[in-house]
């Protein structure tokens, strides 16, 4: 063995590498205190390698990027627990530099002769940050991709040569596949390489001019092995058990893939650029020239004066200043993160304010704002977790991308069908978006026993939920409400209960698909009591009654039904002349482009409306 | 500091001229060699990396452009007259790259028919502060980001303070066979001006 050193060392010298690595002085002892450094070389290393392995399983497109990050989280052996670390170490390593920095500052350690080390190390925080910044994009999932956006338009605030720059970080105009092939780039290639290279000059020149001991004469000196190195390898165990926990306990999440045709409400930055996030909202009104201080010059300042720092700690009172200036700068960074913290949370931390406060005083305003980020923020949870359960059900991701099946998806674009084309006018429980006084029936559970129970109730029928506030109610001698008040308190209850089950077996719900088949007996004798009781006066259904005075209950509030009143409620089948103010949403079957719904999104309104979507097994009802 | 040496130990001369033009040579010939070969793949690379500037015609006239295109939108019917805005996504060709995808949303407008008239007023939904989209709040009557908070009144005007730089990036519109036809563009956000994307 001895023999094999020998030849090895007579060749390549590598007793005196290693010896002038493994036996650097350190005066005064081994510390805590420098284990930062350390700590940070580790979590570099812990990254390319994850970096690497994540990098064989991934795939830099518009229709791949989600797509393989799912698959290497939710399908490949052990890929959670690699992205886990990579995504939680990465948050780990800002904290370390900030710990970092902090121990050289304070302890002076940027004073001659290591003032272009400290330098180095200012150089290899911008690149920290820069591959955090990078590796945000990738997984393009909706947070990452709205995140980026604002980072990248505030590219194009720098002066002159903004746009370009932009324009070249994101590979053209448009977010694309190019802004994933440049920011994979960047994240796997550009960035770490100069990581490296700057790492090994920072290493270079801490070796050339040795630790820095702010106390030289407590104890006696020691050299880096064994001493100092066991002392930094708790600390690096110490950062992978904390990371280790979170991973396990938290999780590395992935979004529902990026949809650039989809606002999200919900879009911040990582935690450790939220302050930035939030000091934005300091310039409010300043115009362009707000957003260029408060976006570009000052951050730009605030490194300026930490490059600075070997010089201006020359003064007699700079080092004081030095310490002054990081310890308000961090606690700066601390407020502005609780800030923008607490403006997201304070409609669940600070409550409601009080009803009779001002529409348009701050603090509704403010609270409207974090509710509505809450609101958005659960949205897009329930929209990943959907996206995994449309993947199952397809057995697959299509070439088209996971966002296809988001697309197709009634339970996803149903509410938004709805937000935009029925709630100013109809109520709906699962609808996000209420608008002012409803105009028209509630449609939860339209078609449904529950529902039409109610429409036949006289106490209900006139109400706001059914004609209530339409022009077929009481006060304009809407002949249903008229019916229902007058008729029904003489009718046998338990006739009235068979209709109800005739008309809603109508519909074919899914959701009451077994309870129909099991009252088989009871619907069919509904069906007669539904013409018995009088309603073929006014309705069709089954043959019996004439269409033109009020909708037709064959099939009433099926698939096809639904399909042709939302197309034309004045059809002669639904409203007729009768209808009260409700647009003809595809009129002309033939010529789909001039009507307002396409015909799929018809169908995906229509089959929302009738909780027709794919339900995972276990959630079945 | 190598020529100097060398020309004290051979002694001043002729010789020691030529030996100096020589080097002189030497390491300019070196130095022009040495980046020339480092320039042409870096060079190469740069050409390629500058793509994105490359202007193309104005107007999407290549065809493979996402924007400045008039695209119909969706029939005049689809817009209350009582002005309130609506959400629609603008469907046509979109380009990424090498991909052509038929007919798929390349942006999201606000369109709204101006009371009383028959014109029609369309809103890019991107903010003009940072690129967010901007959500119109019925119950309010007008737009709200929920990045920043930029808000902006329902004819698109902003409503100070706000952080946003200029009114929402209004569209020209056509009406036309009783369509809305939407010239479709992107703007550069954080600007006082609206420039638009090319």
């Amino acid at each position: 063995m001895k023999a094999v050193l020998n030849w090895l060392d007579h060749r390549t010298g590598i007793r005196a590498v290693l010896h002038s690595a493994l036996y650097e002085h350190i005066p005064g002892g081994a510390r805590w205190r420098y284990v930062w450094g350390s700590t940070l070389v580790f979590a570099f290393v812990v990254q390319l390698v994850t970096g690497v392995f994540l990098w064989m399983a991934y795939s830099p497109s518009g229709h791949t990027a989600w797509e393989s990050v799912y698959y290497i989280q939710n399908e490949m052996q052990g890929g959670w627990l690699l992205r886990g670390l990579h995504h939680f170490m990465a948050q780990a390593m800002v904290i370390l530099l900030a710990f970092h920095l902090m121990q050289v500052v304070i302890d002076g350690a940027y004073r001659a002769p290591r003032e272009v080390n400290f330098l180095l190390g200012l150089i290899l925080m911008q690149i920290v940050l820069g591959l955090s910044l990078t590796g945000y994009l990738l997984p393009w999932d909706q947070k990452g991709y709205w995140a980026t956006r604002v980072a990248t338009n505030l590219m194009g605030l720098v002066p002159v040569v903004g746009t370009q720059l932009q324009k070249l970080v994101v590979g053209g105009a448009d977010y694309g596949h190019h802004t994933l092939t440049r920011f994979f780039a960047l994240h796997a290639g550009v960035l770490p390489g100069l990581l490296i290279g700057f790492l090994v000059l920072h290493l270079a020149i801490f070796r050339r001019h040795g630790i820095h001991a702010p106390d030289p004469h407590r104890r006696p000196d020691t050299t880096f092995w064994p001493d100092q190195i066991l002392k930094d390898s708790v600390a690096c165990l110490a950062v992978l058990a904390v990371v280790l926990f979170v991973v396990v306990r938290l999780g590395a999440d992935l979004g529902a893939p990026a949809d650039p045709s989809h606002e999200y409400s919900a879009a911040r930055p990582e935690w450790y650029f939220l302050f930035l996030f939030q000091f934005l909202k300091l310039f409010e009104g300043g115009g362009e020239t707000g957003e260029l201080i408060g976006g570009i010059v000052v951050p730009f300042l605030v490194l300026l004066a930490l490059f600075a720092m070997p010089w201006v700690g020359r003064w007699k009172l700079g080092h004081r200043f030095n310490v002054g200036l990081l310890l308000c700068l961090l606690a700066g960074i601390g407020v502005l993160t609780a800030q923008a913290l607490y403006a997201d949370n304070r409609a669940q931390w600070a409550g409601k304010p009080s009803t009779t406060a001002d529409k348009d005083s701050p603090e509704v305003k403010r609270y409207e704002a974090s509710s509505g980020y809450l609101r958005a923020r659960h949205h897009a949870e329930l929209e990943a977790k959907r996206v995994l359960e449309l993947i199952e059900n397809n057995k697959g991701i299509p070439a088209g991308g996971a966002l296809t099946l988001l697309r197709d998806d009634p339970k996803t674009q149903g509410p938004r069908l709805f937000a935009r084309w029925c709630a100013s006018c109809h109520l709906h429980d699962d609808s996000p978006e209420i608008f002012g006084q409803p105009s028209a029936p509630d449609l939860t559970g339209f078609g449904t026993r529950k529902w039409i129970a109610g429409l036949v109730d006289p106490k209900q029928v006139d109400g706001p939920h059914y004609f209530g506030n339409t022009s077929h109610n009481g006060e304009n001698g809407g002949q249903m409400v008229e019916f229902i008040k007058t008729t029904m308190p003489e009718l046998e209850p338990a006739d009235v209960a068979q209709a109800v089950a005739a008309l809603s077996a109508q519909a074919q719900l899914v959701s009451q698909h077994d309870m129909d088949k099991i009252d088989a007996a009871m619907i069919q004798e509904g069906i007669e009591q539904i013409e018995l009781l009088g309603c073929i006066d006014c309705h069709k259904f089954r043959g019996l009654g004439d269409l033109g005075t009020a909708p037709d209950l064959t099939g009433y509030a099926s698939r096809e039904w639904l399909l042709g009143m939302i197309s034309n409620p004045a059809h002669e089948r639904f409203y007729g002349d009768n209808n009260d103010r409700m647009p003809a949403f595809a009129a002309n079957p033939d010529d789909p482009r001039s009507n307002i719904l396409s015909p799929k999104d018809l169908e995906l309104l229509v089959d929302w409306l009738r909780g027709e979507w794919y339900r995972p097994p276990r959630a079945k009802r | 500091m190598q020529s100097s040496r060398e020309s004290t130990d051979l002694g001043p001369g002729l010789e020691a001229a030529g030996t100096r033009r020589r080097g002189f040579l030497s390491r300019i010939a070196a130095v022009v060699v040495g980046s020339l070969v480092a320039l042409v793949p870096m060079a190469a690379g740069l050409l390629t990396f500058f793509d994105p500037l490359r202007s193309r015609a104005k107007g999407g006239g290549d065809g493979r452009s996402n924007r400045g295109r008039l695209v119909r939108v969706a029939p005049l019917d689809a817009l209350s007259a009582d002005g309130v805005p609506r959400q629609f996504q603008v469907i046509a060709d979109r380009f990424d790259a090498w991909n052509r995808f038929p007919d798929e949303s390349i942006g999201v407008v606000y369109l709204r028919r101006v009371p009383g008239s028959d014109e029609v007023q369309a809103f890019n939904a991107t903010c003009p502060h940072l690129g967010c989209f901007v959500s119109f709040k019925a119950d309010r009557g007008m737009y709200q980001c929920p990045c920043h908070e930029s808000a902006f009144k329902i004819d698109g005007a902003m409503i100070h303070p706000t952080p946003s730089p200029r009114d929402l990036d209004e569209l020209e519109t056509k009406v036309k066979d009783n369509a809305v036809w939407v010239w479709y563009q992107d703007f550069y956000t954080g600007k006082e001006q609206k420039k638009p994307k090319t």
